[in-house]
């Protein structure tokens, strides 16, 4: 269409532009308008529209109506100012800003989809990993569904695509797509329990931890920290980014992370804790051993 | 010069002594306000309609909501009066045009006065306020937006009235008087629907 | 306030010398403060509106230094945030609604052959409640620090979503400045609307009929009625966030059963409208300067006033097309997926007729016309982008990302601002007397042109590689980078094509030729006046018996009106 548009004007513009001023006596034919040619580009944007319009239908109830599979993964993303909360209800694992997902055959038996269903803590956040499919928001006091159904392994980046407030541009996402076996395998490693740290350092900040506030916000596994605000920590050191994305996580941005938030992620939702240098480190050495 | 087009045929100079009439300024204009006021209340009536049901905490509509019979009859019957009323202008007869305004506004201020108890009765005596749940929250912008349009109308008619008796009034202003009396007709026709909406469908809920 | 005006319709205030009216400063500003011309009022409000341009566009640039590079540091994310809500609200409301309601105010009674608007003193109202509007939304930046000074300007998003602006969400009163900003101009602009059809159904001259208005006309009167429809919900959700925020209404409270979409689908039900409120008085302008410089009709005048209104009412059902991703059931997608693509039939009849115009015609390239020239060749990408988006699978994957930036930059500059451009240097030696310089137009023209290519086609691509719109900064490594360095240099282009526009206004004024009455050799009734109209507009009007009335004047022995 556009090809063909361009073309007309750029034929007519050159075909009629002034031919010197000795012309200008002379006024044009004056022509009004005509039914036939009026009838004729009418038409043909009805045409392409219509088919327009067919496609678009078709595909829209592909998408919307697919039926999961029996066997298809179902997990749900809650979206939180700035981080996403998941839960695999089915293996009882709760996580992080970092979905990991089985890879899916075409047809046969590995044809394992994953359905995600969406929901919003605070504003409305939107789900988008371009690679694997299209938008779809979470919103708050709403329940939304999308899929993913990824035929190869890797890694895929997404983000937040509603704004959402201050660090909406740092609400990343990963999904990360493994071959079944190795997805069952990560699986388990989020179940099993949390050791406890023998290790002084670790130890201390372990006490640390639960003397400070952050048990309020921050939820791990089998002990009494059991806030909901933030994101889970059981598993902290199965993530490849800290704070949704803002930075990889290491040892390094731990502990700045740790020291203070707002350095890496300023306007974040957590506060800067104001914590001395020793319990800094206590406190990392303690979720380095988070695994 | 050539010339063409399906338009190509010859017509006659139109009409020189062509009668040159054009609508009055006022009609249009108050034509366009009643349009954009409607779709002002749509916006409302359309919230008011989403959440029917949909409140989280009593009270609950059907708990606490009775159809105005008296303050609905009043405001529709003063439709009535104020089209007698500007007949009477039409005929000349001043005292009755005044009288029928009058009854106008005593209806119109009667229903204001209902509302006022009944807001009064709920907030004080049920305790709901606009704050209490999304019923409250739509029923008081819905319904205190017709009032405001009710209190707006009454400001108008009384203007009229005063002025009236003051002997400001003369025929020149009729077709003042008949853009009021559009506006007031509007303000009912409103209420029938809120009232439909408000006491008598989502009284259900 | 309407008494006056009706009686004294038709007859003459007493001639006024121009140079009179020039004065001492203070005189000046008496002028304009108390005026209820409706022609200064259209020149003031196309002076905020340039006004207000220079500044989102300032922000703009503030925006793109930013981007240029991933992980940036020019600005903090609070001040970005605050920078494109604004940037996004002025444009809209403080630059794109002031300037096409300023060529209503100056053209619409010049073309139907009016002395004044219908209720002058409600235009001065209108004019001003605008303005103060403006000031309203930019005090934010002095008036509004709340809770960890997040307050200052608003940083909600030009459309605001709930709940985002719940008090839970943004503290300190930066959203109240916004929403009764927003308020304020809506009122404005429904009393300005109701003048305009009034105007024009009222007070046409002898002979002028519907069916003989210039096109502009019509299209103003779609507009204004747009307005008066689609504005209401506008301000009802103002008002429902006012409750909301000062009252504890529950309107958005997720908490409390409110729901997070109803301002969606309230905001679109205005927010669609609006983008035509803005892009159909650009085909005004369009059907006006086109005919005159292929120096021939308009094509098929009867199917433009069709298409016109057709635009009109299709685009009162089409809002949901900016929601697709809300998760709407698949019937509700694929009925707003279909009424928006409706919309492309009348927007090709228009962009075919007005090919039509020009073929066989004898095009001068005139600053008017290469506007207008840009403006069809952009419109037409815009266009095709807004179709692609309007397919709703592709929409998933495109809402929200700089793809959709990049489509309404397009239809917002590359169709409204070149339009509005073309307008200005069209009418510029009606309103002060004198011509545009050409020399520096082209600049203007060749610049700008360059810088808007350079800027928005990039977004294309980097909204296909999955760049969402609205962040601050983003990570190396996703294959942005390269376009939004292109994009950015782009602006350096834009700033100096503005640049260029400004000193040629200034210029133009002060050394520019004198214009006569009718330097483009036009058809419509304005050019029958002096340049710059007297007060009263007109000494004598011509009989009207076609919808070019100055064609006949000048072709006696070949008038319109025997071919209507
Ligand atoms: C001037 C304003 C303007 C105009 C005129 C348009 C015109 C159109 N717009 Fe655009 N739009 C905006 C301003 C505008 N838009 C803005 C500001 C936003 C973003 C808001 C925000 O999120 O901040 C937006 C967003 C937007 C979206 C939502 C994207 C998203 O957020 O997910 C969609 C989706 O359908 C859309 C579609 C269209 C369509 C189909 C048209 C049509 O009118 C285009 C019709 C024109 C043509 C099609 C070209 C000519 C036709 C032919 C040559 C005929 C042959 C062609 C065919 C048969 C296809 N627009
Ligand atoms: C009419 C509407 C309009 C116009 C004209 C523009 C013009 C421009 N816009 Fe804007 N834009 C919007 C409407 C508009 N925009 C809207 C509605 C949004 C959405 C907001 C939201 O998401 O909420 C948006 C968002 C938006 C974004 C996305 C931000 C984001 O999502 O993160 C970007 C990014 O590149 C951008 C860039 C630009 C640029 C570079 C221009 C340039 O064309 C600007 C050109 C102008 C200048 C460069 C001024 C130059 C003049 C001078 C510099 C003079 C010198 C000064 C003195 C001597 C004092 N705009
Ligand atoms: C007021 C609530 C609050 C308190 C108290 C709090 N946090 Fe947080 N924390 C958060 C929030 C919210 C986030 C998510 C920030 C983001 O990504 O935007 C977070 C993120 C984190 C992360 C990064 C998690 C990830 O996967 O990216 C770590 C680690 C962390 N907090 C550790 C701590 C420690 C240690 C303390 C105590 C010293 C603490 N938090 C106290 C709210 C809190
Ligand atoms: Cu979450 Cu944007
Ligand atoms: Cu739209």
């Amino acid at each position: 269409i556009f090809v063909v548009v361009t073309g007309m004007m750029i034929f007519v513009v050159w075909k009629f532009r002034r031919r010197g001023p000795a012309d200008d006596e002379v006024e044009p034919a004056q022509i009004y308008g005509s039914t036939h040619i009026e009838m004729a580009w009418t038409v043909v944007p009805i045409i392409i529209t219509f088919v327009l319009i067919l496609v678009t239908s078709r595909t829209i109830g592909e998408i919307q109506n697919r039926v999961m599979p029996e066997n298809a993964l179902k997990i749900r993303v809650v979206g939180h100012q700035w981080w996403w909360e998941v839960h695999y209800k089915d293996y009882n694992i709760i996580t992080a800003n970092e979905i990991h997902v089985p890879r899916s055959d075409r047809t046969g038996p590995g044809e394992r989809p994953t359905e995600i269903i969406l929901e919003s803590a605070d504003v409305i956040h939107s789900f988008w990993v371009p690679q694997l499919a299209g938008k779809t928001d979470l919103i708050p006091n709403k329940r939304n569904r999308t899929w993913i159904e990824p035929f190869v392994t890797g890694t895929f980046f997404g983000n937040c695509a509603e704004y959402c407030g201050t660090q909406h541009a740092n609400m990343l996402l990963r999904v990360i797509v493994q071959e079944p076996e190795d997805f069952e395998r990560w699986a388990k490693q989020m179940q099993a329990p949390v050791q406890i740290p023998t290790e002084p350092l670790a130890a201390q900040g372990r006490k640390d931890f639960y003397a400070n506030s952050c048990v309020t916000c921050h939820r791990i596994d089998g002990t009494t920290a059991e806030g909901v605000f933030g994101p889970d920590l059981t598993k902290l050191m199965t993530r490849q980014t800290i704070g949704a994305g803002v930075a990889p996580l290491n040892p390094e941005t731990l502990r700045q992370w740790v020291r203070n938030p707002q350095s890496l992620k300023t306007g974040c939702l957590m506060p800067d804790m104001k914590l001395s240098e020793n319990e800094v480190d206590a406190i990392t050495a303690y979720l380095l051993t988070l695994k | 010069m050539t010339r063409i087009g399906n338009t190509n045929k010859m017509t006659a100079a139109p009409a020189q002594n062509l009668e040159w009439k054009l609508p009055s300024h006022r009609k249009v204009a108050v034509i366009t306000l009643i349009l954009t006021e409607t779709a002002l209340f749509s916006i409302f009536l359309v919230a008011y309609l989403f959440y029917m049901g949909k409140s989280l905490n009593q009270p609950y509509p059907s708990e606490i909501l009775h159809f105005p019979v008296l303050a609905t009859i009043a405001l529709l019957s003063s439709s009535v009066t104020i089209v007698f009323s500007e007949m009477a202008l039409h005929r000349g007869n001043k005292p009755m045009f005044y009288l029928w305004w009058a009854i106008t506004i005593a209806l119109g201020s009667y229903f204001l006065w209902f509302t006022a108890v009944e807001w009064h009765h709920l907030i004080f005596k049920e305790n709901f306020t606009l704050a209490t749940n999304v019923f409250g929250t739509t029923f008081y912008s819905l319904v205190g937006l017709h009032a405001s349009h009710v209190i707006i109308g009454l400001i108008l008619l009384s203007l009229v009235f005063v002025l009236g008796l003051l002997g400001k009034v003369g025929p020149e202003h009729a077709e003042h008087i008949e853009m009021i009396s559009w506006y007031w007709h509007f303000v009912d026709a409103i209420w029938i629907v809120v009232a439909t909406v408000v006491y008598i469908i989502s009284i259900r809920y | 306030m309407n008494s006056e005006s009706v009686d004294e319709n038709y007859e003459l205030p007493p001639p006024q010398k121009i140079g009179e009216e020039r004065g001492s400063l203070t005189r000046i500003i008496q002028e304009l403060v108390f005026t209820v011309d409706h022609k200064k009022l259209g020149m003031m409000y196309i002076g905020s509106g340039l006004l207000f341009f220079v500044v989102a566009g300032i922000m703009a640039v503030f925006i793109r230094i930013q981007l240029a590079v991933p992980r940036n540091h020019f600005v903090e994310p609070e001040v970005y945030n605050r920078l494109f809500t604004m940037h996004g609200t002025v444009m809209v409301f403080l630059v794109g609604m002031p300037m096409i309601f300023g060529f209503a105010n100056y053209l619409v009674p010049l073309m139907i052959g009016a002395r004044d608007m219908a209720f002058p003193r409600l235009n001065a109202f209108g004019f001003w409640v605008f303005f103060f509007s403006g000031l309203l939304l930019f005090f934010s930046y002095f008036g509004a620090p709340g809770l960890y000074a997040a307050g200052s300007a608003p940083d909600v998003g030009w459309f605001a979503y709930s709940p985002l602006t719940a008090k839970a969400f943004s503290r300190g009163h930066s959203t109240d400045y916004w929403t009764l900003s927003i308020l304020l101009g809506g009122i404005g602009s429904i009393a300005t609307s109701l003048n305009i059809i009034v105007t024009i159904f009222c007070m046409r001259c002898k002979g002028m009929i519907l069916g003989r208005m210039p096109l502009f006309v019509w299209i103003f009167l779609v507009v204004a009625f747009l307005v008066i429809i689609a504005l209401p919900p506008l301000s009802a959700c103002q008002i429902m966030l006012i409750l909301d925020r000062y009252f504890g209404a529950k309107f958005f409270d997720t908490q409390a059963g409110g729901s997070a979409v109803l301002w969606q689908h309230f905001f679109w039900i205005f927010g669609h409208p609006e983008v035509y409120i803005l892009m159909v008085p650009g085909f005004g302008i369009a059907s006006e300067v086109i005919p005159v410089f292929s120096r021939k009709p308009i094509f098929g005048y009867p199917v433009m006033v069709a298409a016109t209104v057709m635009i009109g009412f299709i685009s009162l059902g089409v809002w949901a097309h900016h929601m697709f991703s809300i998760g709407m059931t698949s019937i509700g997608n694929t009925f707003f997926a279909i009424s928006t693509l409706l919309v492309a039939i009348p927007t090709g009849i228009k962009i075919f007729n007005w090919i039509g115009t020009m073929y066989g015609g004898k095009l001068r390239f005139e600053l008017p016309m290469l506007f207008c020239l840009a403006f069809l060749f952009q419109f037409l990408i815009a266009g095709l982008t807004g179709v692609m988006l309007a397919i709703a699978p592709f929409d998933w994957q495109l809402t929200d990302s700089y793809f959709v930036v990049a489509h309404f930059h397009y239809v917002l500059i590359g169709g409204l601002l070149y339009t509005l451009f073309a307008g200005i240097y069209y009418w510029y030696p009606k309103a002060l007397g004198k011509m545009p310089n050409f020399k520096l137009g082209l600049w203007h023209f060749i610049l700008f042109t360059i810088g808007f290519q350079m800027t928005f086609v990039p977004q294309h691509f980097s909204g296909f590689l999955g760049m969402p719109r609205r962040i601050y900064t983003y990570d190396a490594g996703r294959g942005w980078e390269l376009w939004n360095m292109i994009s950015s240099i782009g602006v350096i282009f834009q700033i100096a094509g503005v640049l260029f526009f400004v000193v040629n206004l200034i210029y133009s004024y002060v050394k520019g030729k004198k214009a006569g009455d009718d330097p483009w050799d036009a058809w419509t009734l304005e050019w029958a006046t002096t340049s710059p109209p007297p007060h009263y507009n007109f000494e004598t009007l011509p009989e009207i018996r076609s919808r070019r009335p100055l064609w006949d004047l000048k072709h006696p022995d070949d008038p319109d009106w025997k071919y209507e």
